[in-house]
């Protein structure tokens, strides 16, 4: 009897320790998110000024400038990536969900998993080879095919995902009242699954926008505005790269800022996402 | 007057006629626009490996398998060999994994089965906003925050202690192999956690009520039933946080060094496959180095998507499993 109860107690005391342990572990994970937003603030907030948004950069050892050509640049990228990429990929999305036979869909879901994984530099150096290298310079138009790719098939894959929630009653409805099937698609299926395929769209901008591996060498960074899409063209992460990296404190200063305004359009994105996933699924139709 | 309303809807017309055939080569269209969509990710899947080979082509001839073997990658005489990066790829992701998966499972653990309902979600938002953070601005903050911490207080004490080791070795320059995996660790964690977290959850629940009914303890119900049943799944979810690490490129290449290197010491710079192309990509001014380059590349993609395979299929093979049995 002694015995069994002092084993238990000891059971229960280790079960006890294991689940701090869990619990201190959950901490841990969450700590670095807390640790990064107070440093980005601390660091970077001080430097955010009118001058900042608007502002070109100013050569190496001068105070001041600003990063405006940067912050104008990743949304000209965003725009021209997703202009390339969301088409394809809600077109392929509507084509595993309306269209596919079992086994294309297989391999077209495999083939998708399998570029989701491939490692983003690996897409500037395509975009380099496919754009760079033949246009003999580089290009905001390399930039965006390189994110363009990294968001084909995650678009894909979350559009397919969110039009098989759409009851199977209303495709039925819709041709049996005669709609051709591409304009069942178009009006009712494409619109009654709209949020959630703007989640998914706003999920892939969300995970490019950040992306500096494959502009490192495609969209390359210009000190100026861009004015032309055959040439170079500036964007934010790379300017926090160049700039934590050189030996300027003033840069180094501005890293932070930049890095600041990042994280707040990549956040500002992944709360619009929830904003929009939230929203019940049968209310917008 | 009347005969011909009557008669209309029953002889075809022809402006009806034209209709149909136009709504059957509006249907094929739309069919081929959309299977073009499709087929586009296998398009892009045979553009990477064809560019990366025909890249890397003169690399292959020039050094075939040593490439693989070669220790030694120096620009100036045209010698590439890829071993050094293999190695830094190797060990900087082995340390993020030796930090991520435990604490990964840990949190996961937590989430299903411990924490109170409310938390749960919260929780885990605050997770997928950790996976938000761009890799850049993880450099950033290892290079300014974490690298000065851990070269003035944490590595001295690490070589005071396990000094005998030949890993707690060396002069501590701050940047390398160590604090690169740590960045690593930290970026794949969401990974980890979610995908466990995904895992557990499709353990039955029947599984940890005979557990409780046994009299378990709820950390062996966590340990018996549930950890031992999921294994193979979590398995899967630390080889997906490993191609995630693998391919990881900014952060590492800020704090790693960037400088080839095969030794003990952990406190060593080093470079990866990815951190040495986005390093060195653009000053590649000769032929054979740039294409040593692209071979690089070539050996990460390949890399990644196997470990990526392996990994969905655990995985995938874990939870419909399961799913399909409580069903």
């Amino acid at each position: 009897m002694n015995v069994t109860s002092s084993n238990h107690n000891i059971r229960k005391a280790k079960s006890f320790a294991m689940n701090g342990l869990c619990i201190l572990c959950a901490v841990l994970v969450i700590l670095p998110l807390g640790l990064i937003l107070f440093y980005l603030i601390q660091k970077g907030a001080s430097s955010l000024n009118w001058a900042f948004f608007t502002g070109l950069p100013k050569s190496a050892g001068v105070p001041g400038g600003g990063m405006g050509n940067a912050i104008v640049g990743t949304l000209e990228l965003l725009a021209l990536a997703s202009g390339i990429g969301v088409p394809i990929g809600v077109l392929g999305g509507v084509y595993l969900s309306e269209y596919g036979g079992e086994r294309m869909n297989t391999w077209i879901r495999f083939w998708a998993d399998v570029l989701n994984g491939v490692p983003s530099i690996v897409w500037g150096m395509v975009a380099y080879a496919l754009v760079v290298l033949p246009m003999k310079g580089f290009s905001a138009w390399a930039g965006a095919l390189a994110l363009a790719f990294i968001m084909i098939p995650l678009v894909l894959r979350t559009t397919e995902e969110v039009l098989a929630l759409v009851p199977r009653s209303y495709r039925e409805a819709a041709l049996a009242l005669g709609l051709p099937q591409w304009k069942t698609i178009v009006r009712i299926i494409l619109p009654t699954a709209r949020r959630g395929i703007i989640t998914g769209i706003l999920l892939a901008m969300g995970r490019v926008a950040g992306e500096t591996a494959p502009l490192l060498f495609t969209a390359l960074g210009n000190d100026y505005w861009n004015k032309n899409l055959s040439k170079p063209i500036a964007a934010l992460p790379l300017e926090i790269f160049n700039y934590s990296i050189s030996p300027y404190d003033d840069w180094n200063r501005q890293a932070w800022a930049g890095a600041l305004v990042l994280v707040a359009m990549t956040f500002c994105l992944s709360l619009s996402v929830r904003l929009f996933s939230t929203g019940r699924f049968q209310k917008n139709t | 007057m009347n005969t011909e309303v009557a008669t209309t809807p029953l002889s075809p017309a022809p402006g009806r006629a034209g209709a149909r055939s136009g709504t059957r080569l509006g249907d094929t269209l739309f069919h081929l626009v959309c299977l073009g969509g499709a087929l586009v990710v296998g398009v892009l899947l045979a553009l990477v490996l064809w560019q990366l080979f025909k890249g890397s082509s003169l690399a292959l001839k020039q050094f075939g398998w040593k490439f693989f073997t070669g220790s030694e990658w120096n620009p100036v005489t045209d010698q590439f060999g890829a071993l050094p990066f293999i190695f830094g790829t190797l060990v900087s992701s082995g340390i993020a994994l030796l930090i991520a998966v435990p604490l990964g499972i840990g949190t996961a653990i937590y989430l299903t089965d411990l924490a109170p309902v409310k938390l749960r979600q919260p929780m885990t938002s605050l997770i997928e906003m950790l996976a938000a953070v761009p890799s850049v601005v993880w450099g950033l903050w290892g290079l300014f925050v974490l690298m000065p911490l851990l070269r003035a207080s944490i590595y001295p004490l690490l070589q005071k202690w396990f000094g005998f080791l030949p890993l707690f070795q060396g002069p501590i320059y701050g940047i390398g192999l160590l604090t690169s995996g740590i960045i690593l660790a930290i970026m794949i964690l969401p990974i980890v956690t979610s995908v466990s977290r995904e895992v557990l959850r499709s353990v039955p629940n029947l599984q940890r009520e005979a557990a409780y009914a046994l009299g378990a303890t709820r950390w062996e119900v966590t340990r018996i039933a549930v950890l031992s049943y999921a294994r193979r799944g979590l398995f899967g979810a630390a080889v997906l946080g490993l191609g995630r690490a693998i391919g990881e490129t900014m952060a590492v290449t800020m704090v790693i060094g960037n400088t080839p290197f095969i030794g003990w010491s952990l406190f060593h710079p080093a470079g990866t496959l990815a951190s040495g192309i986005a390093n060195e990509f653009t000053e590649a001014t000769t032929d054979i180095y740039q294409s040593s380059l692209f071979e690089l590349g070539l050996v990460l993609l390949g890399v990644t998507i196997l470990v990526n395979i392996v990994a969905q299929a655990m995985v995938r093979a874990f939870t419909t499993a399961e799913t399909r049995q409580v069903a």
